[in-house]
C-alpha cells in the first residue's frame, strides 16, 4: 500500500481509510484521533475520540462532559490496533498531553506530528523522534527568519522590565492552553516568587496543569484587585484581552506578548505590543529542519503554515516533499482566544 | 553591543516618552564607559563613519543562504536588515566555543572609523557571526545609518541628564563642546568631576517661547506689567557671534531648535561683527519693506544659495532680544534691561541688515487690541502684512528656556490658524495619484498623563506643487508603518513635520476622536523650522470652540 492510501487529506482532515479514523478532523466524524487540546485540532462532536488522558481532560474542560460519544485514553508508547493499522502515541513536546500519532501499515510507518517543538518545556513531556517513512510536519514557523532562541532569556527580559518599572503593571498575553503555563513555569525558574495574577479565562486550564503535578507557585485571580495594588505585578491574559478595554484596570500597563510571531517586528507592532517575548510552542525553522532530518523519513508532507519554504528546503536536501492542502488549522496565537468556559464572567 | 541592541529593541516598541527616558537612563546607569558614551553618540546622531550600502548586506547574505529561502523570507519580513539579522546562519556550537566574545559597541564604532572599504564585508560578517538576532539587527541598522527608533537627540540628552538629576538644558548648554564617548560629561553627571566647560565661542542658547493668550487671560494680567511688539511672520533664529582662537570672529546662525543654519545665510553673517547673541526673526526685506512669508519661503526652498538668490531675496534680521553681550550672559536680567542693551547693541552695529523690532505702545488692553486689529496704523505701516500678531513680554521677565507659563504671550491676529503635526498620509486621486497628498494631522493632548497626538482633521490642499513634492518626499522617507494605502509618518515630539492649518471654523463632533471637527481645513504653510513638540494642543482648539460658540450666541 502506498503512503497516501494509508493517510489521505480530505475536506474533514487527515483520513486513515484502512484504520477507519481521522486525525484532528475539522468536521464531526465517527472516529477521531486527537493530537492535542488546542481548539483547531480538538473539536467537539465526534463519535469516538482517542487521545491522551490529558487531551481528553482538556477537551472536557473546554467543551463539557458530552464533547464526544465515547472516549479512549491512550498512553505514550501504547499501541492501539484499528482496522488494518497499528497506531502509537508519542510525546510531541507542544503542550500538556500533546502527541504525535504513528500509523503503521505493513512495513510502512507514517508519523502525523500535529503541532510540536523539540526544545525544553517544563510543563510537558519532551518531544520524541519517531523514525518513519513519511513524516507529516507542521510549518507554522516554516521560514528561516523564525529562530526562537532561548525562552529563559525572554523571561529575563520581562523580569528586568518589571524591576525597571515597579509602578506599572506587566500584562503578558499568552495563549490559555500551554503557553500561559509554560511562561509561568519559566518565570518561577527565573527565581520570581511573588504571586502571579491570572485572567479569568485561564483559571480552569491552569488549575488543571497544577492538578497534574506541574508546579506554578502562587497564582491569584486578577478579578477584584484594586488598580493600585497591581503596580509591579505580572498578569497573564489571553492575547485578545490585552488589547481591549479590560486593560484599563491596570496601572499604566506594559503589554507583553509571548509568541513565536514576536520575532518579526512588523507582527509585534501590528498588535501594539510594547514588550514582545519570543516564546513559542511550535518548532522554529532550525527545529523543523533538524527534526525532519532525524526522523530518517524520505518523504515529507507539510501542513499548515509556511509550506513553500519548507517544501523547497526538503528538495535541496534530496527529500520528496509536498504540501498537504489541509484547511482549518491555524496557530493558536494568531487567532482570538477561545471563549471563556461557561460559568465564568464573559470578558473577565 | 548586545546590551545596546536590547535597548534599541525595547525603545522601538515603547510609545511613551517618559518610559523611553527611563529605559535610556537605566542603560546609561548600567553600562560602563566608553560604551554608554558611544550609545549616546549613536542616539544623538553624533557618530561619523562611512555607512554600508544595502548591496553589501545583500551580497553577504547571498553568499550564505539559499536564494529562494531568502526571497521568501525578505518578502515576509519586509525589511532587509531585519531579514538578514534573523536568517543569518548561526555558527555551530563547537565553533562558537572558540569564538571571541561578541563585540562591544565601542569595538564596533572605533573599528568602523578606521576600517578601509575593502575590509568592511569580512569584518561585518565576523560580527554577525558573533552576535545574536537582536544584536545583528542593531548592528545592521547602525552600519547602514537607518536607526529610526523614535528617539530624538533631545530625548537622549534628557536621559543622560537624568543620570545626575540635571536638566536637559544644562547638557544642551555644554553639548557643542563635547565629543564621543563623553567621558567628561558622564563623570560630571555622576558627581565625579567638575562640569565640562563649553569652549564653543558661539554656542546656541535654548530659546524662550510664548503661550497663546486667551480672552480669559487678560482679566488676570496687568497691562502696565507688559511690553508689546509685533510678532513678525518669518523664521525665528538666534544669531551668535564670538571670539575664537587668535581673536578670530566666529559667527553662527541657529534655528529655534539649535540647528546650525549658518550655511544657508552667508549674506547675513558678515553683519554680526560684535560678540553677542541676538534672538530675532529672519525676514526678507526689499527696498525697506518686509516681504510676506511666502517670499521668504521661496528663498528657503532653494538648496543652492547663489549670488542671484541672495540678491533677489535679501535677508534681514529683526532683533527681539539680546542674550549675551560680549562675554556677559544677559539672560538673568529683566526684559526691560535686556531691551536697553539690545537697543545700544543694534545702534552700535549700525547695519542695514539688522534692526530692532519696534515696540507697540499701549496703555490698556483695549488699545493693544486695536493695534493688533490694524497694525498698519499702529506703527507697522507698509510692513503690516508681515505682522502675524503681537507678542506680550513681562518687563521683569528673565530669558528662560522652553515655554514657561506667564512671562511671554503671543496674541495672533487670525484665530483660525493652528500648528498641527502630520500623522498619516495617503495617495491622492487623479493626477495626484502618484503622490502622498491627503494628510491627517493631529495636535497634542495628555492621555493618561502621557503627551500624545490626537488626529483632528484631514487636509488635501492649500499647498503649492513644489510643497507637495517636498511633503511627498518627507512622507516616503519617514514612513514608520504602512497599512494598505495609508502611511504612518513619524510624529514624535522631536521628529516630524509641523503643518500650519488654516480653517473656517470649528464644530463639536462625536465622530472624531478629538471631539472637534474643522470646517474647510487647508495647509497654509509648512513649518520645517518648528519641532512637533511646539505644535498646538487640543485644549487650544477647545477654547477656540468655546469662544466660537459664544460669539455665535452673541451675534
Ligand atoms: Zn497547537
Amino acid at each position: 500500500m502506498r503512503p497516501h492510501d494509508i493517510l489521505m487529506p480530505v475536506a474533514a482532515g487527515l483520513c486513515c481509510k484502512p484504520g477507519g479514523f481521522y486525525i484532528d478532523p475539522v468536521r464531526a466524524v465517527d472516529r477521531a484521533i486527537i493530537t492535542h487540546g488546542h481548539s483547531d485540532h480538538a473539536r467537539p462532536g465526534h463519535g469516538a475520540v482517542l487521545a491522551t488522558q490529558e487531551t481528553l481532560d482538556l477537551m472536557r474542560l473546554r467543551y463539557g462532559d458530552n464533547f464526544a460519544g465515547t472516549t479512549q485514553a491512550v498512553a505514550y508508547g501504547e499501541t492501539v490496533r484499528l482496522g488494518d493499522v497499528a497506531v502509537t502515541f508519542h510525546p510531541a513536546g507542544h503542550v500538556l498531553g500533546s502527541a504525535q500519532i504513528a500509523v503503521t501499515h505493513g512495513s510502512t510507518r507514517i508519523v502525523a506530528s500535529g503541532d510540536y517543538k523539540d526544545v525544553r518545556d517544563p510543563t510537558c513531556a519532551p518531544f520524541e523522534v519517531v523514525p518513519c517513512d513519511v513524516f507529516i510536519t507542521e510549518a507554522t514557523f516554516g521560514l528561516p527568519v523564525f529562530r526562537h532562541g532561548d525562552a529563559a532569556a525572554e523571561v529575563k527580559k520581562l523580569l528586568a522590565s518589571v524591576a525597571l518599572f515597579p509602578e506599572r503593571a506587566h500584562l503578558v498575553g499568552a495563549y490559555s492552553l500551554g503557553k500561559a503555563q509554560r511562561v509561568i513555569a519559566l518565570i518561577r525558574e527565573a527565581g520570581y516568587d511573588a504571586p502571579i495574577y491570572l485572567h479569568g479565562a485561564m483559571d480552569k486550564i491552569t488549575s488543571y496543569y497544577q492538578s497534574r503535578g506541574i508546579a506554578l507557585g502562587e497564582l491569584r485571580p486578577v478579578k477584584g484587585m484594586k488598580k493600585a495594588d497591581l503596580a509591579g505585578t505580572v498578569t497573564l491574559a489571553p492575547p485578545s484581552a490585552t488589547s481591549d478595554l479590560w486593560t484599563r484596570r491596570f496601572p499604566d500597563p506594559v503589554t507583553a506578548f509571548a509568541s513565536g510571531w514576536m520575532r518579526v517586528r512588523a507582527r509585534a507592532r501590528q498588535r501594539g505590543v510594547e514588550l514582545p517575548l519570543v516564546i513559542s510552542d511550535h518548532a522554529d525553522w532550525d527545529g523543523l529542519t533538524r527534526t525532519i532530518a532525524t526522523t530518517g523519513a524520505g518523504e515529507i508532507w507539510v501542513t499548515h503554515g509556511q509550506e513553500d519554504a519548507l517544501v523547497h528546503w526538503c528538495g535541496t536536501q534530496g527529500l520528496t516533499a509536498r504540501p498537504l492542502a489541509l484547511v482549518g488549522y491555524g496557530d493558536e496565537d494568531g487567532e482570538e482566544d477561545a471563549p471563556a468556559p461557561s460559568g465564568e464572567e464573559a470578558g473577565a | 553591543m548586545n546590551r545596546f541592541a536590547e535597548l534599541l529593541d525595547r525603545l522601538a516598541y515603547e510609545p511613551g516618552r517618559n518610559n523611553k527616558l527611563r529605559l535610556i537612563t537605566a542603560y546609561f546607569r548600567e553600562t560602563p564607559d566608553p560604551d554608554r558614551g558611544y550609545a549616546l553618540a549613536a542616539l544623538t546622531g553624533a557618530l561619523s563613519f562611512k555607512h554600508a550600502k544595502a548591496g553589501l548586506i545583500r551580497d553577504l547574505i547571498a553568499a550564505r543562504t539559499d536564494p529562494t529561502l531568502f526571497a521568501l523570507s525578505y518578502d515576509y519580513v519586509g525589511d532587509l536588515s531585519e531579514t538578514v539579522a534573523l536568517m543569518w546562519p548561526s555558527a555551530p556550537m563547537r565553533e562558537r566555543h572558540n569564538n571571541p566574545p561578541p563585540p562591544t559597541l565601542t569595538d564596533v564604532v572605533t573599528t568602523l572609523r578606521m576600517l578601509g572599504k575593502t575590509e568592511l564585508p569580512a569584518q561585518l560578517a565576523r560580527w554577525l557571526d558573533q552576535l545574536d538576532e537582536t544584536g545583528r539587527w542593531a548592528l545592521l541598522k547602525l552600519v547602514t545609518g537607518a536607526m529610526r527608533i523614535g528617539v530624538s537627540a533631545r530625548l537622549a540628552k534628557t536621559a543622560a541628564a537624568a543620570l545626575g538629576d540635571k536638566d536637559a538644558h544644562d547638557v544642551e548648554l555644554i553639548w557643542p563642546g563635547l565629543a564621543p564617548p563623553y567621558l567628561d560629561l558622564f563623570a560630571w553627571l555622576e558627581g565625579r568631576a567638575e562640569k565640562p566647560v563649553n569652549r564653543d565661542p558661539a554656542p546656541f542658547r535654548p530659546v524662550m517661547l510664548a503661550h497663546a493668550i486667551e480672552d480669559a487671560d487678560f482679566a488676570t494680567l496687568n497691562a502696565t506689567d507688559f511690553a508689546a511688539e509685533w510678532k513678525w511672520d518669518g523664521i525665528r533664529v538666534q544669531a551668535v557671534s564670538g571670539r575664537g582662537e587668535h581673536d578670530s570672529v566666529v559667527t553662527r546662525l541657529y534655528s529655534r531648535t539649535g540647528e546650525d543654519v549658518t550655511k544657508s545665510f552667508p549674506d547675513l553673517m558678515p553683519s554680526l561683527r560684535f560678540p553677542g547673541a541676538i534672538d530675532g526673526e529672519l525676514l526678507v526685506v526689499r527696498d525697506g519693506r518686509v516681504q510676506s512669508f511666502n517670499v521668504l519661503q521661496q528663498r528657503l526652498n532653494r538648496k543652492a544659495v547663489t549670488p542671484k538668490l541672495m540678491k533677489e531675496f535679501p535677508i534681514h534680521l529683526r532683533a527681539y532680544d539680546l542674550l549675551s553681550d560680549g562675554d556677559n550672559d544677559l539672560r538673568e536680567l529683566p526684559f526691560k534691561e535686556r531691551r536697553e542693551r539690545l537697543k545700544a547693541f543694534i545702534a552700535a552695529l549700525d547695519d542695514p541688515r539688522i534692526d530692532l523690532s519696534p515696540e507697540v505702545p499701549f496703555a490698556s488692553w483695549g488699545e493693544l487690541k486695536a493695534a493688533r486689529a490694524d497694525p498698519a496704523s499702529a506703527g507697522a505701516g507698509a510692513d503690516a502684512e508681515a505682522v502675524e500678531g503681537v507678542m506680550l513680554k513681562r518687563r521683569d521677565s528673565p530669558y528662560l528656556p522652553g515655554r514657561p507659563q506667564g512671562p511671554w504671550w503671543k496674541w495672533k491676529r487670525d484665530p483660525h490658524i493652528i500648528d498641527a503635526v502630520l500623522m498619516y498620509a495617503q495617495r491622492g486621486h487623479g493626477k495626484r495619484s502618484s503622490y502622498y497628498s491627503d494628510y491627517t494631522f493631529g495636535v497634542w493632548t495628555a492621555i493618561n498623563g502621557e503627551e500624545q497626538l490626537v488626529p483632528v482633521g484631514k487636509a488635501y490642499f492649500g499647498f503649492t506643487d513644489e510643497e507637495l513634492l517636498q511633503i511627498d518626499r518627507f512622507v516616503r522617507r519617514n514612513t514608520t508603518e504602512t497599512f494598505g494605502p495609508v502611511r504612518h509618518v513619524v510624529h514624535e515630539p522631536d521628529q516630524g513635520l509641523v503643518l500650519e492649518i488654516a480653517f473656517e471654523g470649528l464644530q463639536r463632533s462625536a465622530r472624531h476622536k478629538s471631539g472637534v471637527a474643522m470646517r474647510f481645513p487647508r495647509i497654509s504653510r509648512l513649518r520645517w523650522d518648528k519641532p512637533p513638540r511646539e505644535a498646538d494642543r487640543l485644549e487650544t482648539l477647545e477654547r477656540m470652540l468655546k469662544s466660537e460658540t459664544a460669539s455665535i450666541a452673541d451675534s
